[in-house]
């Protein structure tokens, strides 16, 4: 049996979709829409999984987190007025458990993190001064920009230094280099050594968060040498007064060394601190478990952007066989001519498919380059982050495609399997 | 002896439209030779559209057998049925029944498409029928362009393109005026005269004169079955 050869079957088409210009285009609108939104939102849904992936990942998936939280008074027992010294959090025995109990620790980095004025010269502002360990770089996996971070041998003698975020650096220092000099915490001097880069945005996603997000104008200091500096006491004044707050340790971050064994490290980490504290005057944070939520929050994103952009696709489809219906009803009279000059039902089947995938391929095509003009504008307007991934490419144009030939069968078979002579006979 | 194009055996066609059953061929016999020229006339209703129809491999008998150049298709697939409407049938029909949206040569090309010709010979063999029917200066106009006289002749050119041995034409001047259905008369008759075989239905005494035989129904039956020449042996 012969049939007519696919190339001139496209040809064939294309002449008649070119009858119903308007037609065709507005059913191809429904293709382009469906498909550019799947593929914009599918974008959209992937770069904000990005995002909390890789602010997760910064915080390390061997590492956890400890923080010292401050416990709201109990009204009982201060009578409405607040005692003069707050004594809470973590302290170095607990990290020196931390050091001798828990399995498998590879290395423990403590930290205070206070609030201070920075001053140089004229310019002044308010910031977080971290005072920490020289391998606090290694595991926060921030970049140097210029010089070098902590040293050991900074911890040993308890050396003036410091090093700046950079945001810190263009703040303080606007033009000149700051390595060398010399800045004012609160009343200490400190020389700097190294400039080091940006913090993720939204760094540290989490409850009692320390740090801004953005830039880094953060301080760090040898831990040591604030300790021989200014001991444990911090003095925060305020209207009321002043209040004397007592942390030893603001932060813990124990890095353990493999992913498997944090789980075990945790619950060690717990039974200290559930010995050590009689209240829960800290928080423990597992970046691993925030992962495994964010992919199970992920699952559920994708099943709802996959059910929207299912619904869309459907609609371009119903279109598509809406149209294909009112064409093969207005066409009846040429099937029936084509039936009788020999057309087969397979050659008339294959001839409204033809023009159903042409619509659909064009929508899909039109759609796919939209929908990737989208992302792009969002993202210069709005900041959010967004990801083209080829797979959404992918999904969104074979799914439009897939659902058209689908829905375009039904219309194509019923067009060929239509009486020749009654479709001869139909004005 | 030579083999009959149509052989016709006890045709029978029923329709049923729900319940009600129409007989439109009441057992018929029809035997149509090379090259003979026959008239179908009758009645409207008498069943000439319905017999045309089988003819031409667009229904199948209800029951009976069809021979078409010696071959039994009665009971053929509606694949083979297409297939043989393609390579040796020429349709020509009262409202032309020409596609809107092609142009006089597309129109001649349909059928050579679905035998798979190329596209340059099927040009090439639409263009030598075109101009052989005298449409040479409109090969690029669509059918609402022309004329009816016009119209029927892109569809005789149609009917000839794949070389048929059987060509049927239902009532082609009925939708013409005197002047143009003469001339589309003469054209069958030429085709006549070059050895086609032709069946064509009409009401129109006056046309019947032209063919060498006339076959008339009534009710579904033949009536009557003239030779206006000599005597068919
Ligand atoms: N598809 C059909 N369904 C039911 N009855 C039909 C159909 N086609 C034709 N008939 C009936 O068959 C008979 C013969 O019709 P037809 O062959 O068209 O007559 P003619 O062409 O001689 O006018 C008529 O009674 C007509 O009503
Ligand atoms: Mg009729």
């Amino acid at each position: 049996m012969n049939t007519m050869p696919p190339k001139r079957m496209v040809k064939l088409a294309f002449k008649n979709l070119g009858q119903y210009k308007l037609r065709a285009g507005l059913t191809m609108l429904g293709i382009v829409f469906g498909v550019c939104s799947v593929v914009a939102m599918l974008s959209v849904g992937e770069g904000a999984n990005r995002e909390i992936q890789e602010k997760i990942q910064r915080m390390g998936s061997q590492n956890i987190l400890i923080k010292s939280v401050k416990v709201p008074k109990d009204e009982s027992t201060s009578g409405g007025r607040q005692s003069m010294l707050a004594s809470y959090g973590l302290t170095y025995e607990d990290a020196r458990q931390f050091s001798q109990f828990v399995p498998n620790l590879v290395a423990s980095t403590p930290m205070k993190i206070l609030r201070y004025d920075v001053q140089y010269k004229a310019r002044k502002l308010q910031t977080d001064v971290v005072a920490t360990v020289p391998w606090f770089l290694r595991v926060q996996h921030y970049r140097m920009v210029r010089g070098r971070f902590l040293a050991g041998s900074d911890m040993e003698f308890g050396s003036p230094v410091c090093v700046i975020g950079s945001r810190l650096a263009r703040i303080l220092f606007a033009g000149c280099d700051p390595i060398g000099r010399t800045l004012n915490i609160d009343r200490d001097a400190y020389t700097v050594v190294g400039i080091v880069g940006d913090i993720a945005q939204g760094e540290l996603p989490v409850e009692g968060e320390l740090w801004l997000g953005g830039e880094n104008q953060n301080v760090y200091i040898p831990l040591r040498t604030y300790l021989n500096k200014r001991g444990d006491l911090f003095a925060q004044w305020s209207q009321g007064g002043g209040v004397f707050e007592k942390i030893e340790l603001h932060e813990v971050i124990l890095s353990i060394d493999k992913q498997e064994n944090v789980e075990r490290a945790v619950d060690a980490v717990r039974r200290i601190l559930r010995k050590n504290h009689k209240q829960e005057d800290y928080s423990i944070v597992v970046p691993l478990e925030l992962i495994r939520q964010a992919r199970e929050t992920r699952r559920l994103f994708n099943v709802v952007l996959g059910s929207i952009a299912a619904i869309s696709l459907i609609v371009g489809g119903i279109g598509i066989m809406n149209i294909m219906l009112a064409t093969v009803s207005e066409r009846t009279r040429e099937i029936g001519i084509r039936r009788a000059l020999g057309a087969t039902r397979r050659d008339i089947v294959l001839q409204f498919l033809m023009e159903t995938l042409i619509l659909s391929l064009s929508g899909g095509t039109v759609g796919l380059a939209i929908g990737a003009v989208i992302p792009l504008m969002i993202t210069a307007t709005t900041n959010v982050k967004t990801v083209l991934t080829f797979p959404s490419f992918a999904v969104a144009f074979g799914v439009s495609v897939t659902v058209s030939v689908i829905f375009g069968i039904y219309p194509a078979r019923r067009a060929a399997l239509m009486d020749p002579i009654e479709a001869l006979r139909h004005e | 002896m030579t083999v009959p194009i149509v052989e016709l055996r006890n045709a029978v066609k029923e329709y049923a439209s729900g319940a009600l059953r129409v007989t439109a061929l009441r057992g018929i016999d029809l035997r149509i030779d090379p090259g003979e020229y026959a008239v179908v006339m009758g009645a409207s209703g008498s069943g000439k559209s319905t017999l045309l129809n089988l003819l031409g491999c667009l229904d199948h008998l209800s029951a009976g057998d069809y021979l078409l150049g010696g071959e039994n298709i009665s009971r053929f697939s509606d694949d083979q049925l297409s297939d043989i409407r393609s390579r040796r049938i020429g349709f020509i029909f009262q409202s032309y029944n020409l596609i809107p949206q092609l142009n006089v040569l597309e129109n001649i090309e349909v059928p050579l498409f679905y035998q798979g010709v190329s596209e340059k010979a099927a040009a090439e063999r639409a263009v030598v029928l075109a101009e052989r029917m005298g449409l040479a200066d409109r090969l690029r106009h669509k059918p609402m362009e022309l004329s009816g006289g016009q119209q029927q002749r892109v569809a005789i050119a149609r009917s000839l393109v794949c070389d048929p041995i059987l060509m049927l034409a239902d009532e082609p001047t009925g939708n013409l005026d005197s002047r143009t259905g003469h001339e589309i008369l003469e054209l069958i008759d030429e085709l006549h005269a070059e050895g086609k075989t032709i069946v064509m239905v009409t009401h129109d005494d006056a046309i019947a004169h032209r063919a060498q035989r006339v076959v008339r129904f009534l009710d579904g039956e033949i009536v009557s079955n003239d030779w206006n020449g000599a005597e068919k042996p």
